[in-house]
């Protein structure tokens, strides 16, 4: 906005509240990451006395060597990276084609495939019959239970759809179809290579769906060396947490004594795990956010 | 020009075409176009299975589901299931509940990105700005179950800064992981870190939409930045305002419960068990099928009607709603 007169007082002293508050908010965002990344290369010592609160202290990278020699760790890391990659493929197979064919006008019964699909958002059979349902397809305790029961979104699909009716003129259709060009051909030689801006953004939605996901892995899997970074992460994180100090400090004698060495050795890698994990997708997001943004913005154009 | 001759074209057809014609018509346009049905049979078998699929399972609410006879040959027990669950004593403990931490979440949560975003769009592009935005965007992609270990490890009694925070100031810190009165809270706030910033990217893009004509008209005219906030940008961004508020109250039932899931303990049970979590141990590791399958039944229809509810008062009452 171009300022044509010069700003009033009040309005200065506006902009400048306004400058306070996003600063407080930049603050209390930054201020959790910031200490995580300090306390993974802290000594727990400090970290847990709570003398390590801002900039790092007694630097160590013990944290990061247990992360590193922690085998379900790594065992987590490579099956996260297997669904990812094959959920990821089989989202982006399902969720394109199905985008661009509910894009064309002169599709018959897009409107009962629409319909159809858009239900499901407002109405589902619920965990327990989803549940049974899998396990007759006998897909428990494998890889497919966390990739098939989710292998599009309703949302992803309409953002796609919309990218395909705004940015594939309709004229090049009629010319593709007059030069006896067939469906298959235009979608795969002429769509596909025009359309790399929403095949990245739909990537990285599922992407990192996938990769973040425990609840699937809870439900379906029960072979531990299938699990999931983040499975491996709830137990480090959560439960040890969860039962080493939280609970344990109400028991006393003995028990507590062990819960207590075992929260000990937990401390010493959580947040050098935290950092690890996440690492991954906060490495790359800051040259991404470009596509995540856009593609929450063509979602809200028909949202 | 080409639409316009295409369009007569189609019209002369029209007329000439007998219904017999006609009939021969839709079929050519389904087959000309039957390749699309190719495109799109992956995602109609998708929904098909594992969102109709369930579906058709959900008639075990009203069955006795016996593995070994199948859904469809389990006897029918009617609304036996749904009778007990509404007369049993955790009914109204389990609505309490997912009714306070989703009205707390939206009164707490929803406000917040709109201010958010009416803030940066006061602000010039800069590098300023982009901190800000990159930097608040972040925690969106932090999973739920780093969340929940930073939440825990945060608020642990005997080493989470934010404890020894509260200490530092003279406090004696609650016990936030087991008192049941802070669930609701540390459940609400940690959400707001983690997806208020995220949040604004949507009001963002409508707020882009608005003309900058208005603006410099009004500073013409004298108005203050408050004064143009409240009479361009905030009517600007009412329709995006009013449909999130309309799928928000619609899934007032349906909170966040992977992170409850993990954050809840024996505890802080008394305040932290849902309608989600409650099936999720009912069904999947006390295996009564049935019953916890009409317990989701009754969360679901509840969503529905109350979307549908809240669709119609949105339309009743401004020109803006779902459908």
């Amino acid at each position: 906005m171009a300022a044509v007169i010069k700003e009033s007082r009040s309005d200065r002293i506006f902009l400048l509240l306004n400058y306070v508050y996003l600063a407080i908010a930049l603050i209390c965002v930054l201020y959790p990451l910031v200490y995580i990344v300090s306390a993974s290369i802290s000594s727990p010592t400090y970290v847990n006395s709570g003398e390590m609160w801002l900039f790092p202290k007694g630097i160590t990278f013990e944290g990061y060597q247990r992360v590193f020699e922690n085998q379900s760790i790594w065992q987590g890391y490579a099956n996260t990276i297997l669904y990812t990659v094959v959920g990821t493929l089989v989202n982006l197979l399902v969720t394109i084609p199905a985008a661009y064919a509910l894009s064309r006008s002169d599709f018959v019964g897009r409107g009962f495939f629409m319909a159809m699909f858009l239900v499901t958002m407002f109405f589902s059979g619920g965990l327990i019959p989803t549940y049974l349902l899998v396990k007759n397809l006998g897909l428990v305790n494998t890889m497919w239970a966390l990739i098939l029961p989710g292998a599009a979104s309703v949302w992803n699909i309409i953002v796609a759809r919309t990218f395909f009716q705004s940015t594939i003129p309709k004229e090049l259709q009629e010319a593709a179809h007059i030069d006896g060009c067939t469906n298959l051909r235009l979608f795969w030689k002429i769509v596909i290579p025009l359309s790399a801006p929403i095949i990245a953004v739909m990537a990285l939605f599922y992407g990192v769906g996938h990769w973040n996901s425990y609840f699937n892995a809870l439900v379906y899997l029960n072979d531990e060396s299938k699990y999931p970074l983040q499975m491996v992460l709830r137990q480090i994180l959560v439960l040890q947490e969860m039962t080493g100090s939280g609970i344990g400090a109400a028991t006393s004698g003995e028990a507590a004594m062990a819960m207590n060495q075992r929260a000990d050795s937990a401390a010493l890698l959580k947040y050098a795990v935290i950092i690890v994990s996440t690492l991954p997708i906060i490495a790359v997001y800051p040259f991404l956010q470009r596509y995540f943004v856009q593609g929450v913005m063509i979602g809200s154009v028909k949202g | 020009m080409q639409k316009n001759m295409s369009d007569t074209v189609q019209v002369k057809g029209r007329s000439q075409a007998s219904a017999q014609d006609k009939r021969h018509t839709f079929w050519k346009r389904i087959s000309r176009n039957w390749e699309l049905y190719l495109l799109i049979a992956p995602a109609f078998l998708y929904f098909l299975i594992f969102h109709y699929g369930p579906m058709y399972g959900i008639q075990i609410a009203f069955k006795n589901f016996l593995p070994a006879r199948g859904i469809t040959d389990s006897p029918w027990v009617g609304f036996d299931h749904f009778i007990r669950f509404f007369n049993s004593y955790y009914f109204w403990d389990l609505i309490r509940n997912t009714l306070t931490i989703s009205l707390y979440q939206l009164i707490v949560g929803f406000p917040l990105p709109i201010l958010l975003a009416l803030a940066f769009n006061e602000i010039r592009n800069g590098w300023f700005k982009r901190t800000v935005q990159t930097v608040t965007y972040a925690p969106h992609f932090i999973s739920v179950v780093v969340m929940a270990g930073i939440i825990v490890t945060f608020l642990s009694p005997s080493t989470g800064i934010i404890v020894k925070m509260i200490e530092w100031m003279g406090f004696s810190s609650p016990a936030f992981l087991t008192d049941p009165a802070w669930f609701k809270t540390m459940y609400v706030l940690s959400g707001v870190w983690q997806s208020t910033g995220w949040g604004t990217i949507i009001y963002l893009a409508a707020l882009s939409a608005v003309d900058p004509q208005l603006h410099e008209a009004a500073i013409v005219d004298g108005a203050s930045r408050w004064r143009r906030i409240w009479s361009i940008n905030i009517p600007t961004i009412i329709p995006t305002i009013t449909i999130l508020l309309i799928l928000n109250v619609g899934s007032i039932l349906g909170v966040g419960f992977e992170k409850i899931l993990l954050l809840q303990n024996p505890l802080n049970m008394s305040s932290s068990d849902v309608i989600d979590t409650f099936v999720y141990r009912t069904g999947l590791l006390n295996v009564q099928y049935s019953f916890s399958t009409a317990v989701g039944l009754f969360n679901s229809v509840v969503n529905a009607l109350l979307l549908i509810a809240v669709n119609q008062v949105a339309r009743k009452t401004s020109e803006h709603s779902l459908w």
